[in-house]
């Protein structure tokens, strides 16, 4: 990479002492992608500009936020009445954050659809798991922030988590408080951790976008590149792509802020913190619920945190259970019929958490869970022996060409490869 | 100069024993282990209890305005602690309970002073929610003592975890009765 192929002189000047120029430049025209991807591929770019909104929402926020027990519901209202486009910022704050949660769910799903976990990019899909770990500690601490009553109880109910761990449990809790209840010291900590964990994320996603890199993108038939007939170049061709997800994902988002902002929060937040009253029925926010649900299906304490916990531990080792050398769903019609029961059974889990912890739900919630389990734990493994899996094709142009020859297809004609 | 280059000629002027070599490298890494560790305790131990916190005044409470059968809930340590002045039938049914029906077993007098009163953390000992049945007309569970809505603990007239997933029965405080109708708390 030359510096010479910059025009501008003084562009040209930085880049031979700073070369970032011809690092951007080699992500956006020399970085190979499939070129069969579809727009589940949108979904990395959505995620990080998700982070980006997060953080530049947030860090305003932060302007006119204090956080103090007497004072921090209080500033939040004066966010949403007085400060200048208070209300807006903190709507998109909000409901950004749950955006960002159905982009990363969607993401996550693409990855188990199309195998994108297998060798070689394990570590590339751990490095996921990781970022979607930090993700929910971030949301769960920001939650806290407003102190309204879901904010105070959310934050008992999972900092408790931690005291169904043998003997230190309740140390760590009273570690994690800095007190006897969440208290002032909690919501000052969570204030601090909150400000600092996206920045995290941020240095996690560098990670994850390197280990991408490696290898280049999975596709949708989940075969390598055979050579550069299979690929074609990120800019302008994924860039343009991507700016259809983007202006999408951008158009919804700007219809739950400005029409339906509440929609998916809990008006419960809109009462101050009371530590002597709980509210009725507490829910966590709604990306928590199948991890809720499964805490709640086991009527042990510990049993049902080390479930909880032990739902995202398996995503880590998922490379390990599914040993199957075919990575997309495609060629696999067995594995596809069990990963969209896994979709229902985690959108299931969703809707249990939800509810009442009480008669026919508790049965659903633990069969729900059961079957989340064995999905992992047994029928991935199973299958990667006993599945028949369907011939692949011998390289990313082949299915496209061969339509496009036999059918005469018009659609087909424009996908010839420039050789 | 490539690394194993500068090693060989090291070796080679001044062959050293392996095992000390090896000893030093170790030591030196565990001191540095041990630093570090100690640097980072006091980062984390300042997330603990601070001082004031921990100088919490303890509470009086004056029990004598109770009417039979009715509970107040009091703020200490910032936690709810609930008084509940019992009638003659609630302790018997506390006091009559078989140890073997218990998750967690304690008999009802070594969890009341005074039997009249019972005073107990109103903290769920599941996940740390505040259960239901200190006012009239709120839901008290199976066993007529307390319910946690959150996730579904019944306890009975003593405080003691019967059903759901709690572990252990609610706490009771350290109190003392400082005359007949005042006790204090913590
Ligand atoms: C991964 C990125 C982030 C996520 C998922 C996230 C999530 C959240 C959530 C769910 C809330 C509660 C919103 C509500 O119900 O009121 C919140 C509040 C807040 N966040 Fe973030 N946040 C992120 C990044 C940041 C950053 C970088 C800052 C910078 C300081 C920040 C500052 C705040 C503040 C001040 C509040 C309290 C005001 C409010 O409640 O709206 N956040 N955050
Ligand atoms: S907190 Fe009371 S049952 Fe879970």
């Amino acid at each position: 990479m030359s510096a010479e192929k910059f025009q501008n002189p003084v562009v040209r000047w930085i880049d031979h002492r700073l070369p970032i120029f011809s690092m951007l430049d080699h992500e956006k025209y020399d970085y190979p992608v499939p070129k069969n991807l579809n727009y589940m591929w949108n979904f990395g770019v959505l995620a990080g500009l998700s982070l980006a909104i997060m953080i530049i929402t947030g860090i305003v926020l932060a302007m006119s936020y204090t956080a103090h027990v007497d004072y921090a519901f209080e500033a939040v209202e004066r966010i949403m009445r007085d400060v200048n486009h208070g209300w807006m910022i903190r709507y998109i704050h909000m409901n950004a954050a749950s955006f960002f949660f159905i982009v990363v769910y969607i993401h996550i799903f693409r990855g188990l659809y199309y195998g994108s976990y297998k060798a070689p990019r394990e570590l590339l899909w751990i490095l996921g798991v990781v970022i979607f770990l930090l993700m929910m500690a971030t949301a769960f601490m920001g939650y806290v922030l407003p102190w309204g009553q879901m904010s105070f109880w959310g934050a008992t109910v999972i900092t408790n988590l931690f005291s169904a761990i043998p003997v230190v449990g309740d140390s760590i809790v009273t570690l994690l408080w800095g007190g006897f209840s969440v208290d002032n010291p909690t919501l000052n900590r969570f204030f601090s951790l909150h400000y600092l964990m996206p920045f995290v994320i941020a240095g996690v996603v560098v990670l994850h976008i390197i280990a991408l890199h490696r290898f280049g993108s999975n596709n949708p038939i989940g075969i390598d590149a055979s050579g550069p007939q299979d690929t074609i170049s990120f800019h302008p061709y994924y860039t343009m792509k991507d700016m259809v997800g983007i202006a999408v994902f951008l158009l919804l988002l700007a219809i739950a802020v400005f029409f339906f902002p509440n929609a998916m929060g809990h008006p419960d937040n809109y009462i101050p913190a009371n530590p002597l009253q709980t509210p009725a029925h507490i829910v966590p926010e709604w990306y928590f619920l199948p991890f809720y649900a499964i805490l709640r299906a086991v009527p042990d304490k510990l049993g049902g945190v080390l479930l909880m916990f032990g739902a995202i531990a398996v995503l880590f080792v998922l490379p390990w259970l599914d040993r199957s050398p075919v990575r997309s769903a495609r060629f696999r019609p067995l594995f596809r019929i069990f990963f969209w029961l896994l979709l229902i059974d985690a959108v299931a889990l969703g809707y249990l958490g939800g509810k009442p912890a009480e008669g026919i739900y508790v049965v659903l919630s633990r069969i729900a869970t059961a079957w989340y389990f064995l999905h992992f734990l047994v029928i991935l493994p199973l299958l990667s022996v006993f599945e028949t899996t369907k011939p692949l094709p011998k390289s990313i142009s082949e299915p496209v060409l061969s339509r496009s020859k036999s059918a005469n297809a018009p659609l087909g004609a424009g996908l010839e490869p420039a050789e | 100069m490539a690394k194993s280059d500068i090693k060989k000629t090291t070796a080679s002027k001044r062959p050293e024993d392996p095992g000390r070599r090896d000893f030093i490298v170790i030591a030196t890494n565990a001191m540095a282990g041990l630093g570090a560790a100690a640097v980072a305790w006091p980062l984390i131990d300042q997330m603990n209890p601070a001082a004031d916190t921990l100088a919490l005044a303890n509470i009086e409470v004056d029990v004598s305005k109770i009417a039979e059968g009715q509970s107040i809930t009091v703020k200490w340590r910032g936690k709810p602690v609930f008084i509940r002045h019992r009638t003659e039938d609630e302790i018997a049914r506390a006091s009559a309970t078989d140890m073997s029906d218990l998750r967690d077993p304690e008999s009802d007098q070594a969890r009341a002073e005074k039997a009249d009163y019972l005073v107990l953390v109103g903290v769920c000992t599941h996940l740390g929610c505040v259960p239901l049945g200190q006012k009239t007309g709120e839901v008290r569970g199976e066993y007529d003592g307390w319910f946690c809505p959150c996730h579904g603990s019944h306890y009975d007239t003593s405080g003691r975890i019967r059903k759901g997933p709690a572990p252990t029965n609610l706490e009771v405080p350290p109190y003392t009765f400082l005359s007949d109708s005042v006790i204090r708390i913590g």
